[in-house]
């Protein structure tokens, strides 16, 4: 089991109070195994992510534990998770088309950034050069400034930086919504072939296009409001979902080969609720059509089937 | 409605202007009363500037647009603002279209003080009603707010509501609904289709097929400021012809299919002397000829391409 992350809570202090961004979560990621983590905005999915690798202000650690290799993460502490970051685990950040150095060329970047973690340049140069070659960029990139590469080429470079030390978890945030479907498709399957090569040995990819997570994440996970929804392997999350707020989620993204004159999709009424003072008992249940008494509790996050996580009273049926 | 005839645009880059980057390259085709049609491409295809250019935000290089018959390309001054009465548009971030320090309404204020000085109170506020549930909105939830009071979906409904004030009959869509949640954003697509039936035209600028799909009637392959297929969007979805349509057909993430196995060319080479096709350096089935540029060739009724492959 390489991450464990057991009712990791997270807040966000603000001068009108702390904003509930992330409740009480836990759930695994097995080894090899690619997670994604689906939602949309203000769901909480990057404070997740970002919460596992540099948990600083304003966002504020409330509890929870989290195991990476059986190893105690310490990250409530920003000095102590400095061994583990880069190496142990390492982030591809939203934006990554900005996260280089303008000032620098791309191998003296690289060149400094290994030299803070210990490891010399030039033993790492050969590995490197065959990284760039799996991303299917050449070797002058090492002579380029950030800005002589255009957007897919940065987002394929920061890549090959994140992953260059082999980290066990990979969390990457958001990596192809800023990319042209061509590229997308790209960067998407080498994201794969990543886990594949053993760059890393398991991934979180964050992202709202759960048709992405589709074509490459082994498991989805949903998030709503920041409370974990459902979770599963992504063929039973998209065929058979049980927690209603994944039901009609997938129901409103428009797909090839659906017109509006032959059959008319639905959003879901209302909006999230504000996170600041977030209504108690379940988050969804202002929205959900099948909320009932019950709902005013929150409902815990279990496994309904074998490998299928849900949190909503009504799934739970006689289980509960 | 409106017709684009060879339009293109040219935008000076380079230290001093010296180069010429053709952003939209001689583009010819008409929109028809009652019909939405998308423009799809990537980055960089000149769809954005077209629309701009239809709502004369972006100045024409060359070539014309013709409005119900008539040459709106040098319009000035008034004969400009009386074809705003007409023209609208609605942009991708619907957070940046409004002045954070004013209530929301404003826009509609401005509208009211510009376009229909005479109105009296009750007529406008008849008129804002009217206009405010056309779009689906209660107005007295609302209005009288400040921009951070308002969800995205509810914002960009404002503005649309805001360009049904006017008597418009031509609606410049672009990406608006790229920057809301996947929950809310097919509610202001059903009410772009909706707003058809009204009787309004529709351009849908867009990079997501999905969406161009669901609701257009027509659709342009963009790439690089050249169309590369046109037509009946059922026709093009069903039966892609150009390489291009097809790779991004391809690569499109789909719930029902998973992505085929196959190397995508990722490199632009464009060698800015080069004059043929412009989708020449990335395309696998590239022959000789295509270093002419091949011209928009009808395949069948209502589909067109420009391709040598296909023409063939």
């Amino acid at each position: 089991m390489t991450l464990q992350v057991k009712n990791l809570t997270v807040y966000y202090q603000t001068l009108r109070g702390d904003v509930h961004a992330l409740e009480s979560s836990t759930f695994k990621v097995g080894n090899h195994e690619i997670m994604g983590l689906a939602g949309e905005s203000g769901c909480g999915k990057t404070t997740l992510g970002h919460s596992l690798i540099t948990l600083k202000p304003p966002m504020k650690y409330i509890g929870g534990r989290v195991t990476l290799d059986d190893e105690e993460l310490p990250i409530q502490d920003m000095g102590e998770m400095d061994p583990f970051r880069f190496k142990k685990i390492s982030l591809i950040p939203q934006y990554a088309m900005n996260a280089m150095n303008p000032t620098r060329k791309i191998g003296k970047m690289t060149d400094e950034l290994l030299r803070s973690r210990n490891v010399d340049f030039k033993t790492m140069l050969p590995e490197l050069k065959r990284r760039l070659d799996l991303v299917k960029l050449s070797d002058n990139v090492l002579d380029m400034y950030p800005i002589e590469m255009s957007g897919g080429m940065k987002q394929r470079m920061v890549m090959v930086l994140s992953t260059l030390l082999d980290p066990s978890l990979l969390i990457a945030d958001e990596v192809t919504s800023a990319l042209d479907v061509a590229s997308q498709k790209a960067v998407a399957e080498m994201l794969v072939e990543f886990r594949n090569q053993g760059c890393c040995k398991s991934m979180i990819v964050i992202t709202h296009d759960i048709s992405i997570l589709y074509q490459i994440a082994d498991t989805i996970l949903i998030m709503y409001a920041g409370q974990l929804a459902e979770k599963a392997p992504k063929d039973v999350i998209i065929s058979v979902p049980r927690h209603p707020y994944t039901k009609r989620l997938i129901a409103t993204l428009p797909e090839v080969g659906v017109r509006y004159a032959e059959k008319q999709l639905a959003g879901i009424p209302g909006g999230p609720p504000l996170l600041l003072n977030p209504p108690i008992g379940c988050r969804f249940r202002e929205r959900c059509p099948l909320a009932f008494e019950k709902c005013v509790e929150v409902p815990p996050f279990i496994e309904i089937e074998e490998n299928h996580f849900g949190a909503c009273w009504k799934e739970f049926g006689s289980n509960a | 409605m409106l017709k684009l005839n060879g339009l293109s645009k040219i935008y000076r880059v380079g230290t001093f202007g010296g180069k010429g980057l053709h952003a939209v390259n001689n583009i010819t085709f008409d929109i028809g009363d009652n019909e939405i049609v998308s423009l799809i491409g990537e980055s960089g295809s000149g769809k954005s500037t077209i629309g701009k250019m239809i709502l004369r935000l972006v100045s024409i290089s060359s070539g014309s647009i013709v409005f119900n018959g008539v040459d709106i390309t040098t319009y000035k001054g008034a004969a400009l603002k009386e074809y705003y009465r007409n023209v609208q548009g609605v942009f991708q971030d619907p957070f940046s279209s409004y002045n954070p320090i004013f209530k929301a309404d404003r826009i509609f204020s401005i509208i009211r003080e510009e376009f229909f000085p005479e109105l009296g109170d009750s007529e406008w506020n008849k008129k804002l009603n009217n206009s405010l549930e056309a779009v689906g909105l209660n107005p007295e939830h609302v209005l009288n707010k400040f921009p951070h009071q308002l969800s995205g979906g509810q914002l960009q409904r404002f503005l649309i509501a805001r360009a049904l004030l006017l008597d418009t009959h031509f609606l410049v869509a672009d990406e608006i609904i790229s920057m809301l949640d996947a929950s809310t954003r097919i509610d202001v697509l059903n009410l772009l289709a909706n707003l058809k039936s009204r009787g309004l035209s529709i351009l849908f600028i867009t990079h997501d097929l999905s969406l161009g799909y669901y609701i257009s009637d027509k659709s342009l392959i963009l790439y690089r400021g050249c169309v590369m297929e046109m037509g009946s969007t059922w026709k093009i979805y069903k039966n892609p012809l150009h390489p291009y349509t097809k790779m991004l057909m391809a690569s499109v993430p789909r719930l029902d299919r998973k992505w085929e196995e196959e190397n995508l060319d990722l490199e632009t080479i464009s060698p800015e002397s080069f004059n043929g096709c412009v989708y020449y350096g990335r395309c696998p089935f590239a022959i000789d000829k295509c270093q002419e540029v091949p011209p928009l060739i009808k395949i069948e009724e209502d589909h067109f391409a420009a391709c040598w492959k296909v023409s063939e």
